[in-house]
């Protein structure tokens, strides 16, 4: 039993004491940004990665990846309380949950939301421990031209996932693409796009373009908007489910389960997407008398089981393949590169300690989640109510200190500012930016990939469709497409994304 | 004109996509392209650059097509007031140091809210740029002034 003993490995690691308090420290700060609207996982990641220098690295990413799946626990929250996503993966679980709210099912909701997300999230760690090393060791065999073509699945499956218009998605995508080349040129040391500033020679670092896009992009949206929030925190009590209650529930978990860490594990997939296709799912499927988006206690069971996996599956690419699928892995591989751990197959090899530790924190800090959340969540309630303009000053201070301490240079403040104009814009022309993150952290790696499969192949394309692994990968791609651009599927998709 | 564009959202994005994409692939004329072979440093940011452009103008011919809404105002008061904070806190902090700037930080960004009083926004400042004070200079050691040399300290 390889996997026991992988798995006792990382439970010794995780279970020392710096890293058990690091985790807490996680999963308390996600929850805390989760329960707060208009502060995502991405930001405030990027905005703690400076303090994680001084730690070891395996503590550093336990702490990192419990302020990820920590902030999908603290998103319901604030979803079926105020019917606000507190994280962009709660958006669907705001309809029904928020409706049990009003009828009085607050404590029901969130009960069925906490331990939906406790199941999917034991079931995810067992399926990393179980999936990862085999993954790993054919990842191995993947050359060049295979590493490309998986490279341009995952954009097509993040512009089949994009929410807004399909060629948006894939414009957004070149931008990315375009903005990662900016700097100098690993191959030829020709410095690209720098128009002859030094502060450019580096490119544009990620954490940078991610708090210009999300931290201040988003504070400026959320200013403009002046609306009012529906609250309904009087009614919260009996956070707790009666077994028939549960045993209603549990298929709706199971199956939220399977769709999220199936769709974690695509690159461009993650959490977002999981909520929103457990959904749909659940809606096929269910009995319940009450409609969908009238609290139906599916409606909740399904996606928060969903968006907890698919957070925990999207570990796998990035660990095993050195592909991050969202911007919150890309920045952990920005974490893991700071402690100058590649990250890719060789870790499992040359580091097992800090894969199955981190793996084993991630169930751990399940745990902590459920613990500690049913009872706490007068706390996260009362946190709902801070007023959001003295909250957001806050934010725009941890965004400038954490970026000008990146590289201790004030032109980065100066980029962030930019980008943060260029966010809002985006989204006044309805151009998503997580598709343009995407192609900017893919961007170098993509170039290199196609320039060394080119060079093997002296120069002939048809490499990416005579190697067998690397055409099934553009199959795929082209599948993927192929089925959002016909028509009778496109009319859904826009309705599910309306909901 | 734009009563024939019928989409300016479509119109707009598009305009942008073209236009990095046409300057993308001027700037790389300065590159070597290279060939399949070996790829040269302008070989990548032409073919993105091309792409771009096509995207761009799909989209500025289906505004013609399709029907959509009109962009929303921009907000220019909270533009100006946050992102000018921030720039300004990226002139000051080296020279006055990180508490000057971060006051003046938080006043002018609070500021950008409609339920802005100076005297909530003070309480603020000072209670922020004490924590960072204690968090980041004191505690984890970033290399910040606190009060800096501009001010003779």
């Amino acid at each position: 039993m390889e996997i026991l003993a992988n798995l006792s490995l990382g439970f010794s690691t995780a279970l020392s004491l710096a890293n058990l308090f690091y985790c807490f420290v996680g999963v308390v700060l996600g929850t805390l940004i989760g329960v707060l609207p208009g502060l995502g996982p991405v930001a405030t990641i990027a905005m703690l990665l400076p303090v994680t220098f001084h730690f070891q690295p395996v503590t550093a990413l336990i702490m990192l990846a419990g302020i990820f799946y920590g902030a999908q626990y603290g998103g319901s929250t604030t979803a079926i309380l105020v019917n606000l996503p507190g994280e962009a993966s709660s958006v669907i679980t705001a309809l029904d949950g928020h409706a049990m709210a009003k009828r009085g099912e607050a404590g029901k909701a969130l009960a069925t939301a906490a331990i939906g997300s406790f199941i999917a999230g034991t079931i995810a760690t067992f399926l990393i421990a179980l999936f990862a090393p085999p993954l790993a060791e054919m990842a191995l065999k993947f050359g060049p031209a295979e590493y490309f073509s998986l490279l341009v699945l995952g954009l097509a499956v993040s512009i089949v996932l994009a929410h807004g218009s399909l060629l948006h998605a894939l414009g957004m995508i070149f931008l990315g693409l375009l903005l990662g080349i900016i700097g100098t040129d690993v191959n030829s040391g020709a410095e690209r796009f720098t128009f002859g500033q030094p502060w450019l020679a580096d490119g544009v670092n990620f954490v940078v373009l991610a708090m210009g896009m999300y931290g201040l992009g988003e504070i400026i949206n959320n200013l403009e908007k002046k609306g009012t929030r529906d609250l309904m925190l009087k009614s919260v009590s009996g956070i707790r489910l009666s077994w028939t209650e549960f045993k209603h529930i549990l298929p709706s978990i199971l199956r939220g389960t399977a769709v999220g860490s199936f769709l974690g594990i695509l690159p461009g997939g993650g959490a977002v997407l999981s909520s929103f296709a457990a959904y749909a799912v659940e809606k096929k499927l269910s009995k319940n008398p009450i409609p969908f988006g009238e609290g139906a206690i599916e409606g909740v069971a399904g996606p928060e089981s969903a968006n907890n996996a698919g957070s925990q599956t999207s570990f796998i690419p990035m660990l095993t393949l050195g592909i991050p699928s969202n911007p919150t892995m890309a920045i952990m591989i920005g974490a893991m590169m700071i402690h100058s751990i590649q990250p890719g197959p060789s870790v499992l090899t040359e580091q097992p300690a800090l894969f199955w530790g981190l793996i084993a924190s991630m169930w751990i800090g399940n745990f902590f989640l459920i613990v500690l959340n049913l009872p706490m969540i007068s706390i996260w309630v009362k946190l709902i109510t801070a007023p959001y303009h003295l909250m957001f000053p806050v934010i725009i201070v941890f965004c400038s200190i954490g970026v000008i301490s990146i590289n201790n240079t004030e032109w980065d403040v100066f980029m962030m500012a930019f980008f943060g104009f260029a966010g809002y814009l985006f989204s006044k022309l309805e151009c998503e930016p997580a598709p343009m993150l995407l192609g900017f952290i893919l961007g170098p790696m993509m170039e290199e990939y196609l320039r060394r499969a080119l060079l093997m192949s002296s120069g002939d394309f048809s490499v990416f469709f005579t190697r067998p692994l690397s055409a099934t990968l553009l199959a795929v791609a082209v599948v993927a497409l192929v089925v959002v651009l016909l028509p009778s599927i496109s009319k859904k998709r826009e309705e599910t994304f309306k909901e | 004109m734009s009563s024939l564009i019928r989409h300016p959202k479509d119109f707009f994005a598009g305009l942008m996509y073209a236009a990095i994409g046409i300057g993308a692939i001027l700037v790389a004329r300065n590159y070597n392209f290279g060939t399949s072979v070996r790829m040269g440093p302008g070989y990548f940011p032409t073919i993105l650059g091309g792409l771009l452009v096509l995207v761009g103008v799909i989209s500025m011919i289906r505004a013609f097509t399709r029907e959509g809404e009109r962009i929303k105002s921009i907000s220019w008061k909270e533009i100006v007031l946050v992102l000018g904070s921030v720039a300004l806190f990226g002139v000051l902090v080296r020279g006055a140091g990180l508490v000057p700037s971060l006051i003046l930080l938080v006043l002018i960004s609070a500021w950008a809210s409609d339920k802005f009083k100076l005297k909530t926004a003070l309480l603020l400042a000072i209670l922020t740029s004490a924590f960072s004070t204690l968090v980041f200079v004191k505690g984890l050691g970033l290399p910040f002034s606190i009060i800096g040399p501009w001010f003779g300290v």
